[in-house]
């Protein structure tokens, strides 16, 4: 019993780290409709940058905050320059550019930054209790928190503002929304910056958990991500949630208990993905789309 | 992915001459008119064809001799991808996983010592088969198998669809290494010379393909030269007869608009299932080719996921739904990655040629970006466009 409760703390802490990255996912989709198969590697720069500025001496918070703020700007400029000259386009050129994306963040961080596995230190004291006989990390909980601080602003951006209005119109219906007076093109920027920072904050704060930086740091947690997402449905940032918390339980659950599918645990993300789009091709908590003919 | 996504629906908007029906008179195209570049396109062949069959295995060093071998299985397994997202329009981020399971089936094959672990037993799955031997049982499993992948993804569209496949390229790595025995117990099949020679027979052939001179150890390197070109020429010649014929129309068709397709009698599942099997068999032979130049089989997750990215950018650097433009695509982003790896002056502004070598994928991602933005139809697709503007005439797209 002891083991299991200590899997499933394991795997929460998991979960809640693919979910703070399918969150970018899902606001990036929700915004623009584009999957972006460069978050992790965006996130990745970004967290090079956090360890950059704690290189230079600044307090790991002010790094942090420093790194967000640069990657909003970064994301907003990458749609702007990027993204914008493809945005008509079919799904094969935006898959490609994304991809483009991804080569290019991957290898300009290893040139830049070096590929020596490099320490961040965390942001908070690394602490554990035993709350009645479960093992409690510090970790754990200040991600859960950050993670929940972010569902709530989203939604409260998304649905209680004028600019989540606008965010979610143009996603649904460019054209209507450019004859009702919305700013396309500032609202596409806005979701990019937004999303990049969540993926600064995501990486800056899961890298010390996990590994040590190096340029690999991004690639599975970008696979599991992009589980939760599909699992929860890209449209939903509460389904992005539960779905990383799903797929990291159901793998730590797995690793532990399931002999047979020893060193390709992998399958169960993708099985479960693979079920839910079948059955449920919207994810859990996706809307439908009606196609009209 | 082409323009004619616009046109919907495609299959009444394309021009009847791309059917090659005998009935209709085709718009005449260049070669029909001209004879001045009749000539010119006969003595550019004829060039072509002794550069590729007679001047490259006969004249270059043994490594450039590989390089354009591995440009040939490249530009295959583009063109196997393209039968997919090219003329089908599933987009396949995990093609890598097909041409690692091609691979594999061809290594285990020829090699006596590996095997596959699995349920409690080992499978051995044959000593010392030849070669090419080994090509109809890979073609038929990878059918098989990219016809199971298939199925589920009949439900799952568009980017979805890339999410899955990313899948597979993620997994195919870790199922190599929870059941393949390879060399001292890894998931890597090594071969040996003697498994690579080429057979006894090739040296029936004239001096001039096969030197005598040559040992048969010396010789594999032309060997499987002329292999790949041998099989990449047949399965080219397939695909330009599968886009003229009923199933490649309906390939097109599925493509542009599926409602449209299926109200005019199309079995949607049939097609899409069928084309993904056909472009898994065409990845997989690419993949049995690889061992002739690598000598194993080997599956890591960075590798296996940068082979399917490199088809993809092949297939769309030369230009989507065309026969030849997956091959030239093939060939440019072979030779572009061997060319920036050699780069001397990159090494003396790193100081150290290991981080020169870091920024391959770099300028590869940045190519490939600009690239979207002025050629979205690829060199393929682009020529075209610049040879009717400069004709200005009607010429006849295949799609």
């Amino acid at each position: 019993m002891d083991l299991f409760v200590s899997q499933l703390m394991n795997g929460i802490e998991r979960g809640v780290i693919y979910a703070s990255l399918a969150l970018a996912l899902v606001l990036i989709f929700k915004t623009t409709g584009i999957l972006n198969f460069a978050q992790g590697e965006m996130a990745l720069f970004s967290t090079y940058v956090t360890w950059w500025l704690t290189e230079q001496g600044l307090a790991v918070w002010l790094a942090i905050v420093t790194s967000v703020v640069l990657s909003f700007l970064g994301g907003a400029a990458i749609e702007r320059v990027v993204m914008r000259p493809v945005e008509q386009s079919s799904p094969l050129v935006i898959v490609i550019v994304t991809i483009g994306l991804f080569l290019a963040f991957n290898s300009l961080a290893q040139v830049v930054f070096g590929v020596e596995a490099e320490v961040i230190p965390r942001a908070y004291p690394n602490e554990r209790w035993d709350v009645a006989g479960v093992n409690l990390k510090m970790d754990t909980v200040v991600l859960v928190g950050i993670l929940a601080l972010e569902c709530v602003l989203l939604w409260l951006l998304l649905q209680r503002t004028k600019v989540g209005l606008a965010l979610r119109a143009v996603a649904s219906n460019p054209e209507s929304s450019r004859l009702a007076g919305v700013s396309v093109g500032s609202m596409l920027m806005l979701g990019w910056g937004l999303a990049a920072a969540l993926g600064a904050l995501a990486g800056s704060l899961v890298v010390p958990i996990t590994t040590a930086l190096n340029p690999a740091s991004m690639q599975e947690i970008l696979v599991f991500a992009f589980a939760a997402a599909a699992l929860g449905g890209f449209d939903s940032p509460l389904g992005a949630v539960v779905g990383g918390l799903v797929v990291g339980v159901a793998n730590a659950l797995t690793i532990q208990y399931v002999d047979a599918l020893d060193g390709i645990e992998l399958l169960v993300p993708f099985g479960l993905i693979l079920a839910v789009l079948l059955f449920r091709p919207a994810g859990l908590f996706g809307k439908v789309h009606v196609e009209r003919v | 992915m082409s323009r004619t996504g616009e046109t919907a629906p495609g299959v009444t908007a394309r021009p009847a001459g791309a059917g090659g029906a005998a009935r209709v008179p085709r718009p005449a195209g260049p070669a029909g008119r001209n004879p001045a570049w009749l000539v010119t396109s006969l003595v550019l062949s004829v060039l072509g064809a002794y550069f590729f069959v007679y001047y490259v295995p006969q004249n270059y060093a043994p490594s450039r001799v590989d390089l354009f071998t591995e440009a040939l299985f490249v530009g295959l397994a583009a063109t196997g991808l393209n039968i997919l997202t090219g003329f089908n329009g599933q987009v396949s981020i995990g093609h890598g996983a097909f041409f690692g399971l091609g691979a594999y089936v061809t290594a285990l094959m020829m090699d006596d010592r590996a095997y596959v672990e699995f349920a409690g037993r080992e499978w051995g799955l044959g000593d010392g088969v030849p070669f090419l031997a080994t090509l109809p049982v890979v073609a038929v499993v990878c059918l098989v198998v990219g016809a199971l992948i298939g199925f589920p993804a009949l439900r799952v569209k568009g980017l979805y669809l890339a999410l899955v496949t990313l899948g597979l390229a993620v997994l195919f790595p870790d199922l190599t290494k929870r059941f393949v025995r390879g060399t001292g117990g890894t998931n890597l099949v090594g071969l040996r010379g003697a498994d690579l020679a080429p057979p006894d027979w090739y040296d029936w052939f004239p001096d001039v393909i096969a030197d005598p001179l040559d040992d048969y150890v010396g010789a594999r390197d032309q060997w499987a030269y002329y292999v790949a070109l041998v099989l990449v020429g047949l399965l080219l010649l397939a695909v330009h007869l599968i886009a003229r014929s009923r199933f490649g129309r309906a390939l097109i068709a599925v493509r542009d608009h599926e409602a449209a397709a299926e109200t005019v009698g199309i079995d949607l599942a049939r097609v899409k299932v069928s084309a993904f099997a056909l472009s898994a068999a065409y990845a997989g032979l690419a993949g049995s080719l690889s061992v002739l130049v690598a000598r194993q089989a080997n599956a890591g997750r960075v590798e296996t996921f940068q082979l399917s990215i490199e088809f993809l950018v092949a297939l769309v650097v030369g230009g989507t739904a065309t026969v030849f433009g997956p091959m030239i695509g093939g060939f440019l982003v072979v030779f572009f990655r061997d060319w920036i790896d050699q780069q001397q002056r990159l090494e003396d502004l790193f100081d150290s040629s290991a981080r020169a070598k870091l920024l391959s994928p770099a300028i590869f991602g940045i190519g490939l970006i600009v690239m979207m933005f002025f050629l979205p139809d690829g060199i393929v697709g682009g020529s075209r466009r610049a040879w009717r503007r400069v004709t200005r005439r009607r010429s006849h797209p295949i799609t």
